[in-house]
C-alpha cells in the first residue's frame, strides 16, 4: 500500500516533469521564431546588411506579397534619406522569392518587390534613373532551410550599390 | 545533321496483317508484357573491326542492352533474362523455334545481327509475334559506326510503335540545367543528354545563371533564360553550332521563352514596373506583338499542338492559376479552379491536355487536366517538384524535384524524374550533377 503510494507520487512527479518539459521546449521554438517573424514576414536582423549606420540595405515579404510593411518603409524611407544625401550613389534592388513556388513566376514576383521598393524610393524623391530593377526568384537564397524561419528571410529586396 | 548522316531503309514491308499482340498504354501497366532481346549476331570480322572504331568487345549485344532498356523503362515491356534463352542468336534471327521461345513465356522476340560494310555499321532487325509464330516486322540501317546508340533507340522506336500503335519517344535528347555548389551560390550550366542519360554534354562553362531550356519542336535549337552580365534575357542557342544570340532584349527582364510548334516564334514573360505580360517574337522578321495586358503576373506561356491557343500562368484572381487564350490574346478563360495554387501550364503535343505543377497545403504535385480544366489528375505528390515536360509522344512526362534540408539547411539536392501518364512508373534519370528544368526534344530521326 506505502510502496504504492510511493509509487504513484513518483509516478506523478515524472509525469509532471515532462510536462513541463515539453512546454518549455515548445515554448522556446516558438519564442524564438516570434522573436524574428510577424505574421509570416520576417523582423529579425540576422542577415541585414548596412548601407551606411542606421540604414538597413533589405526589406521583407509575406508569402506571395509584394506589400511593403510600416518597417519596410521604415527601412527605404532611412535609403531615399541616404541616397539624397549621396546623389553619385545608383543603386540595383535585387528582388528574392522563397523556394516553395514555381521558378518562372518566382522571377515575376522577384521583379514585382523589387519595383514596390523601387516605387517608394521614388516617392521620396529618388530618380528612376538611378534604380535598376533585377529580379533573382528563388535562385539566390541567404538561408538554406528548409522552414518557415528561413523562408522569411528570403522573400526580400536588397538594395546594392551600383557603383 | 542527323537525318543526313542516317540514311534508312526498309527491306522487308512490314505484315500489319496479323497484328495479334497489342499492348494497351492507355492504363497502368501491371503486367508488362513479356519479350526477348536476342543479342543481334555478328560475325568475327565485323565484329574485330567495330572493336577497332568503338572500344566495345561485341557492338551486337551492346545495342541490344539499349533496346532492353529502353523497353524495360516505358514500364510496357518486362525483357526476360539472357541467360533462359536456348537458341543462339544468329539461328534465331534466320527462323526462330518458337516453341523454345514460348516455354520461356516470352510473347515477343527481337533478334538481329550487325555488319560492317564499307566502313558502316549495317544493322537489320525483326519483330516476332511468338505465339501466331509470325514474323510482325523487319528493318535495316546504315550509318557511320559512332552513331551504334543511335541505331539501338531507333529499333526501341519501331519496336514500341509496331506494339502500341503510337509513336515511340527512344530516339530523342533531354536538355536541362545541371546544378553545383551549396544552395545559396548555386552554379548553373545547360547540359544535353540522350533520353537514356548517355552521351552527357555541358553546353555553357557556369559563368552566368542559367534556367529553362526549352527545345525548338520543330529544330535542334533551344531557347533560355540567361542573366549574362547580370541581365536576365531569353536567349537562343544553335547546339549543332554553339551559336548563342539575345532575342528579348528589351529595357526589363525577359523570361519563360517557349517556341511555337511551327517553331517561327518564341512566346515568353516580359517584366516591367512590378508587371509582367505575354509577348511573341517572330525569329525571321523580329516582329514583336503583345499578347496579355494587364497589371497581373502573367507568365509560363505554352502553345497548344496546332497553334491556334495558348495556356499561362496568372495571379489576376489573387492567386497563382491557369488560363487558356486564342493565340491573339483573346477568349482568355480561367481553367483551374481546385484547391491551391496552379502553375507551369504545358499543352501536350497530342493537344488534349496540360501537365501542371499544383502548390496545395505545402504539398507539390504534377498533374495534368482536360484543356477545358475538367479532370483534374494528380499524378505525384512530393515536397518541391515542378515544371513538367512532355515526351514527344504525349505519355510520359519529365520533371524535377527538390529534397528538403535539415534544421541546418543541409542536404540538398535536385534530381530529375519521369513519370507515365497514367501515375505509374515514375523513375529518377540518372545525371551526372544535380539537374533541373528538363525539356524533352522531339524525335530526332523521322
Amino acid at each position: 500500500m506505502r510502496l504504492n503510494k510511493i509509487l504513484k507520487n513518483t509516478l506523478l512527479v515524472l509525469t509532471a516533469c515532462l510536462v513541463l518539459s515539453a512546454c518549455a521546449t515548445k515554448k522556446e521554438v516558438a519564442t524564438d521564431i516570434k522573436g524574428q517573424m510577424q505574421g509570416d514576414v520576417y523582423t529579425g536582423t540576422d542577415t541585414v546588411e548596412y548601407l551606411a549606420d542606421g540604414v538597413p540595405d533589405r526589406v521583407f515579404f509575406a508569402t506571395n506579397e509584394s506589400i511593403l510593411t510600416t518597417a519596410s518603409r521604415e527601412t527605404l524611407r532611412a535609403q531615399a534619406a541616404w541616397l539624397r544625401k549621396n546623389p553619385g550613389i545608383n543603386v540595383v534592388l535585387e528582388g528574392h522569392a522563397d523556394e516553395r513556388g514555381t521558378r518562372e513566376y518566382n522571377l515575376a514576383l522577384g521583379e514585382r518587390r523589387a519595383n514596390a521598393a523601387k516605387d517608394y524610393l521614388m516617392t521620396y524623391g529618388i530618380s528612376s534613373d538611378r534604380i535598376t530593377v533585377l529580379s533573382y526568384g528563388k535562385e539566390r537564397p541567404v538561408d538554406s532551410g528548409s522552414n518557415p524561419l528561413a523562408w522569411s528571410k528570403n522573400r526580400r529586396s536588397v538594395t546594392v550599390k551600383a557603383n | 545533321m542527323f537525318k543526313k548522316i542516317l540514311s534508312f531503309f526498309l527491306i522487308f514491308l512490314p505484315i500489319n496483317a496479323f497484328a495479334l499482340i497489342e499492348v494497351d498504354i492507355t492504363r497502368g501497366n501491371l503486367n508488362p508484357l513479356p519479350l526477348a532481346v536476342s543479342p543481334l549476331s555478328i560475325d568475327e570480322n565485323s565484329r574485330i573491326s567495330f572493336e577497332k572504331i568503338l572500344k566495345k568487345e561485341n557492338i551486337g549485344s551492346e545495342i541490344s542492352i539499349i533496346v532492353e532498356n529502353n523497353l524495360k523503362t516505358s514500364g510496357l515491356f518486362n525483357p526476360l533474362d539472357k541467360k533462359a534463352f536456348l537458341q543462339a542468336p544468329d539461328i534465331a534471327n534466320l527462323k526462330p523455334r518458337f516453341e523454345d521461345w514460348n516455354l520461356i513465356k516470352a510473347q515477343a522476340l527481337i533478334t538481329g545481327k550487325v555488319n560492317f560494310v564499307d566502313d558502316k555499321l549495317r544493322v537489320e532487325f525483326r519483330l516476332w509475334d511468338v505465339l501466331a509464330a509470325k514474323e510482325m516486322m523487319a528493318l535495316a540501317f546504315t550509318t557511320v559506326p559512332n552513331n551504334w546508340r543511335r541505331v539501338g533507340h531507333i529499333i526501341s522506336d519501331k519496336v514500341y510503335e509496331r506494339l502500341t500503335g503510337e509513336k515511340g519517344y527512344f530516339d530523342t535528347r533531354i536538355i536541362y540545367v545541371s546544378e553545383e555548389g551549396p544552395k545559396t551560390q548555386r552554379i548553373k550550366k545547360l547540359a544535353i543528354m540522350d533520353q537514356d542519360g548517355a552521351n552527357n554534354k555541358f553546353l555553357t562553362l557556369g559563368n552566368e545563371l542559367v534556367l529553362t531550356p526549352r527545345f525548338n519542336p520543330a529544330s535542334q535549337m533551344v531557347t533560355y533564360l540567361s542573366y549574362f552580365k547580370n541581365m536576365p534575357r531569353v536567349y537562343l542557342l544553335d547546339i549543332e553550332t554553339g551559336t548563342q544570340e539575345v532575342v528579348g532584349d528589351f529595357p526589363g527582364m525577359t523570361f519563360a521563352p517557349r517556341f511555337s510548334p511551327d517553331g517561327k516564334k518564341i512566346i515568353m514573360s516580359f517584366a516591367k514596373d512590378g508587371k509582367s505580360d505575354i509577348y511573341t517574337m517572330d525569329l525571321e522578321n523580329r516582329i514583336v506583338e503583345k499578347i496579355t495586358n494587364h497589371p497581373s503576373i502573367d507568365t509560363s506561356p505554352s502553345y497548344s499542338p496546332d497553334g491556334k491557343y495558348i495556356t499561362f500562368n496568372s495571379d489576376r484572381s489573387g492567386y497563382q492559376q491557369i488560363y487558356v487564350m486564342k493565340n491573339d490574346g483573346t477568349n482568355v478563360k480561367r481553367i483551374s479552379f481546385g484547391n491551391g495554387l496552379y502553375g507551369t501550364p504545358v499543352w501536350s503535343p497530342r493537344g488534349d491536355l496540360i501537365a501542371f505543377t499544383k502548390l496545395h497545403k505545402g504539398k507539390f504535385y504534377i498533374g495534368v487536366m482536360r484543356t477545358d480544366g475538367s479532370g483534374e489528375r494528380l499524378l505525384t505528390e512530393n515536397y518541391y517538384q515542378e515544371a513538367p515536360s512532355w515526351s514527344p509522344n504525349g505519355r510520359v512526362l519529365i520533371f524535377y524535384r527538390e529534397t528538403k534540408t535539415n534544421a541546418k539547411g543541409e542536404g540538398f539536392s535536385a534530381k530529375l524524374w519521369s513519370i507515365d501518364l497514367t501515375g505509374y512508373n515514375e523513375r529518377q534519370i540518372k545525371t551526372p550533377t544535380d539537374a533541373s528544368d528538363p525539356s524533352w526534344s522531339s524525335l530526332l530521326s523521322n
